[in-house]
């Protein structure tokens, strides 16, 4: 269970949000709604303990997560903007080096999480050789193989095809009834019932008018 | 316990292995900071003359000097691509300690830029007419010092690995804390040449690299921590 309390953040003398709350509890896909520049990759960068400038608190499993750092990592997986992926390593060598150092399966097939991906046939390439669609594909291959029950996942859909999305949605979903939490932004539709989805609004009038 | 134990020092090796494995991928890159360490060796006695008294009288600071700045060369690579392409950001959120991983690539980069220089410093030693005494302690403080380069440098690159134009400030904030290295280790290599003993000196360096291992991996992780957020 995440759970937020009075998060409050300002940015450049704006307030971005303020007294901010929220609970997500296990099996939730949570889509944070709001238009460019309302503070969504912020909120996700705190919520995962990058960015310390906010007041309020932000608890993982009942404890604050700026405590155990070690332990809310074991169960966090996160997927930003600029997604890790290594240009001059092979999409292989890439998944191995996750595998070491996150919370992964170790006894996972990577070539089939590779095939998954739609990345079959390009193990020994470099990733720098990859087209932008696909060097994403490598980054959200990292789904298939984490044991996270935390995925906090930025644009996850960012260049990739419509038959992709589909495969991530049903992903998604998977992963919920597992009893894990799906945290994620989008601009683009998103085809899940509308049951399964639940959606948090940022930057009401309110916030746009405030400043300190 | 002992399969934690397993875990952390496979994490370790890891990170050096992809480091080493990105490095040489990137072929000419690693090289660089070598060949300007040569260069700039190499302008001196073309510069002042070939007088071999006068170029052993100067020799230790030559190159201790240029070590330096080849170090300074290299250290935008430690912490810059990783900033630029989001793995840093990924190995901040690695249930594994941030300071011990970042060890992990300080030594990485140690290997790829401060061994390549002891392994060409004979090379230098013959261009400036080092005697082999002198050699020999030249060796064992560019063997203790540059590591502490290293260190030192790892935190000046996470305190600017966000800034957008860093690489002056780097040095500012460098170069003022290599003096003390430079310091004991051309003493050292000053008692060699005048055949004294320079063991005091040589333990000295060793101290301070023991400290800087302890303690920089720390300053190092922090420092990421804020430039990061």
């Amino acid at each position: 269970m995440l759970h937020c309390k009075m998060l409050t953040v300002v940015r450049e003398d704006r307030i971005l949000f303020k007294d901010l709350s929220f609970t997500i509890k296990p099996g939730e896909i949570v889509q944070i709604e709001g238009p460019n520049g309302v503070g969504k990759t912020s909120l996700f960068r705190l919520l995962i303990g990058l960015s310390t400038a906010y007041s309020g608190d932000i608890f993982w499993q009942g404890s604050s997560i700026d405590k155990d750092r070690e332990f809310f990592y074991q169960q966090l997986l996160y997927l930003g903007h600029k997604t890790g992926i290594k240009p001059e390593l092979t999409p292989l060598e890439n998944l191995q080096f996750f595998q070491t150092l996150h919370a992964a399966k170790q006894d996972i097939d990577l070539w089939f999480v590779l095939a998954q991906v739609g990345l079959a046939g390009y193990e020994d390439v470099t990733t720098a050789q990859l087209s932008a669609g696909q060097q994403r594909r490598v980054a959200l291959a990292r789904l298939w193989i984490n044991k996270c029950p935390l995925w906090v996942l930025d644009e996850p859909f960012t260049a990739i095809d419509k038959s992709g999305i589909a495969v991530l949605e049903g992903l998604f979903v998977k992963h919920a009834e597992k009893g894990g939490i799906v945290l994620l932004t989008t601009h683009q539709d998103m085809t899940l019932d509308s049951s399964l989805l639940r959606k948090i609004e940022l930057g009401g009038a309110a916030a746009d008018e405030d400043y300190v | 316990m002992k399969t934690m134990f397993r875990a952390l020092f496979s994490a370790f090796f890891q990170v050096v292995a992809k480091e080493l494995q990105g490095a040489f991928r990137h072929g000419s890159d690693i090289l660089n900071p070598v060949w300007f360490f040569i260069i700039v060796v190499t302008l001196f006695p073309l510069g002042i003359g070939t007088d071999p008294a006068l170029l052993e009288r100067i020799a230790p600071g030559i190159i201790w000097v240029a070590a330096l700045l080849a170090a300074l060369l290299s250290f935008e690579r430690l912490f810059k691509d990783d900033f630029i392409d989001g793995s840093l950001e990924q190995l901040m959120l690695s249930p594994f300690p941030l300071a011990w991983l970042v060890s992990a690539k300080v030594f990485a980069h140690w290997l790829l830029t401060g061994l390549p220089l002891l392994l060409v410093s004979p090379l230098l030693a013959t261009f400036l007419s080092l005697d082999i005494d002198t050699y020999i302690a030249l060796f064992l403080t560019l063997l203790i010092g540059t590591p502490i380069l290293s260190l030192f440098g790892a935190i000046g690159v996470a305190l600017t690995v966000g800034l957008r134009k860093g690489g002056i400030l780097l040095s500012l904030i460098m170069l003022p804390l290599s003096i003390p290295i430079l310091i004991f280790s051309t003493m050292a290599i000053d008692a060699a040449s005048y055949g004294q003993s320079y063991i005091g000196l040589l333990a000295l360096l060793g101290a301070m690299l023991i400290t800087a291992i302890i303690l920089a991996p720390f300053a190092i992780a922090a420092s990421l921590r804020v430039s990061v957020s």
